[in-house]
């Protein structure tokens, strides 16, 4: 293959890949971290404390975890077809890639949530403050370079999880690899691929270590 | 100002019931500053955190500035504590804000607007010294400033009561004593009552005006520091003005104000006695001059001396001798209970 046949191969595969880790990274965020306050808030001594619902999130969570990515993602096809309409694509992609990566997510959320010291919700409640407001101004933002050192780390995972969605016509970079480099022999295009990928997860690694850093210093 | 009554704590761990408090009064008088000394586990912390019930009392009612707040609902009980302000041993600030929004925090949780939030934030940061801290970050502070955003951030909602559990005791003994001068001098300028728990004599003897002493979730003795110190066997004495277990025959005086007056001096000149002075403390506590001596008295008149002595009011402490314990005859003995 010549670099002009190869060049706009690379382009649109990068952006879909950029494109399902964009949208797939919002809807982690949105149901993971719900999910890791959740987990938080309704353990014994949490702000809502109830046992049986953390016990629940608890199961679904780790049912979440311990299915490996691949069979994850064949099992929900179904879900993906009700909800996307389609299996095939990068925006079917997402449904899958959503519900591998949130339960990992909510458990760095509550990893990072445990960590802000319990005086300072007692003292924030010393003060009259609501549950809720707790929630918002003091778990949240004091756990903020915990967070997002979990993030950084969900979205390199993310990355990975694409290439495989790749796999079963989700597009992106993991395809162009699997056609291209596996099925063709193009190992130059492969080595190429390969690159992207890193630099992709050097990146996202180090915007996160420079973002969380800063919030640490304080 | 603040009336605790009949106050029990019971605390359930996997099953096995732990009596953190057990059946506790505390009456708190405005505008007096109220110290809780007490072992480690005695239950000094719990018995404050039910004073702003954050910890749910199993038993008794709690009072502050006439209102029972053991009788509350949530919201009402969130909107009582916004004028309770309390203060911390590891200072518990927010890391995510800067010193002023540390102190805006509790104003934001109150509705204050913005314009007048900012007024008040200047106002207290003024107030503890510390104007020039407003846009720093707590870690780049040192424990005393640390502790002074505490302080401001408490005074907030302007509390009429302030609750401090052991605040000044991650902190050096010279930063210890300007912190407890601020709480002094909030104490005398806004009337501020404090409620503060302590393990240190020197917090008692520096700024309360009362004290309690707890011990395995009950209160041993309370009451106004000048009239522990005069109660016969007052552990808080004691601890104020430790000295050896007394020997056999000695006898140990407690003074409050009369340490001016040359009692003993006197009382020399007058009886037929002699005396030797086995050990002595004085302190200036609660704003008046205490103190104990240890004394041996020997001689023909050494009964009425005594007497003498607690006439003048002193408090006439006799170890019974070791041979014929209890046979001393003197009204005003009792036994001295040490505490090691
Ligand atoms: N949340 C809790 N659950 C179970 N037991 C508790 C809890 N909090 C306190 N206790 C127990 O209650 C007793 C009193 O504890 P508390 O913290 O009030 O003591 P303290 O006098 O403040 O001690 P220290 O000087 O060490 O702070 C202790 O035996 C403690 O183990
Ligand atoms: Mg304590």
């Amino acid at each position: 293959m010549t670099w002009d046949e190869m060049a706009p191969l690379l382009v649109e595969s990068t952006l879909q890949t950029a494109q399902m880790i964009l949208l797939s990274t919002l809807f982690t965020v949105l149901i993971g971290l719900p999910l890791g306050v959740a987990l938080v808030v309704t353990d014994r001594g949490g702000l809502f404390p109830s046992p049986t619902l953390n016990r629940v999130l608890g199961v679904i969570v780790n049912i979440g975890r311990s299915l490996p990515f691949i069979v994850l993602m064949i099992a929900v096809i179904p879900l993906t077809r009700l909800i996307v309409g389609t299996t095939i694509g990068t925006i079917a992609s997402v449904v899958p890639l959503t519900l591998g990566a949130a339960p990992f997510f909510a458990r760095l959320v509550e990893t990072a949530l445990r960590e802000v010291g319990r005086d300072k919700v007692q003292a924030a409640q010393a003060m009259g403050a609501s549950r809720t407001t707790i929630v918002n101004k003091v778990l949240l933002p004091e756990a903020m370079a915990g967070l997002v050192a979990g993030l950084t780390v969900t979205v390199v995972a993310l990355i990975s999880y694409s290439a495989m969605a790749g796999a079963i016509g989700g597009g992106g970079l993991g395809d162009l690899a699997i056609r291209y480099g596996y099925q063709r022999f193009e190992t130059t295009l492969m080595v190429i691929t390969v690159i992207v990928l890193i630099a992709i997860v050097q990146l996202v690694q180090t915007l996160g270590d420079v973002v969380a850093r800063r919030l640490a210093r304080h | 100002m603040i009336d605790v009554s009949g106050l029990r704590k019971v605390y359930r761990d996997r099953g096995r019931e732990v009596v953190a408090i057990d059946g506790v009064d505390l009456h708190v008088r405005e505008g007096e500053i109220f110290g809780v000394l007490g072992q480690s586990g005695a239950g000094k912390s719990t018995l404050l955190r039910c004073v702003n019930l954050l910890e749910r009392p199993t038993a008794g009612t709690v009072s502050v500035a006439g209102q029972e707040l053991t009788r509350l609902g949530e919201s009402d009980l969130r909107r009582a504590r916004q004028r309770i302000g309390m203060i911390h041993q590891h200072f518990a600030l927010l890391s995510s804000r800067t010193v002023a929004g540390n102190v805006a925090f509790p104003l934001e949780v109150m509705g204050v607007e913005k314009a007048e939030r900012a007024r008040r934030v200047a106002e207290l940061l003024e107030l503890v010294g510390l104007a020039d801290k407003a846009g720093t970050h707590p870690a780049q502070l040192s424990g005393g400033q640390k502790q002074r955003v505490g302080i401001a951030r408490a005074l907030a909602g302007n509390p009429s009561v302030l609750l401090s559990d052991e605040a000044t005791s991650a902190l050096d003994p010279g930063t210890t004593q300007s912190i407890l001068a601020l709480l002094k001098r909030l104490n005398r300028e806004l009337g501020l009552t404090i409620l503060l728990i302590t393990h240190e004599m020197n917090v008692i003897k520096s700024i309360c005006d009362s004290a309690a002493i707890m011990r395995d979730g009950l209160i041993e003795e309370s009451g106004a520091i000048p009239e522990l110190i005069a109660k016969p066997g007052s552990r808080l004495t004691a601890e104020l003005f430790p000295l050896p277990a007394p020997e056999p025959g000695t006898v140990t005086i407690t003074f409050t104000g009369q340490a001016d007056e040359p009692v003993v001096s006197q009382m020399v000149r007058k009886f037929d006695v002699d005396v030797n002075i086995l050990g002595g403390v004085l302190e200036e506590v609660a704003g008046v001059s205490a103190g104990r001596l240890r004394l041996r008295l020997t001689g023909a008149e050494r009964a009425a001396a005594l007497t003498y002595l607690s006439e003048r009011g002193l408090l006439v402490e006799e170890a019974p001798a070791a041979e014929r314990a209890g046979a001393s005859g003197i009204s005003v003995t009792s036994q001295v209970e040490e505490i090691a």
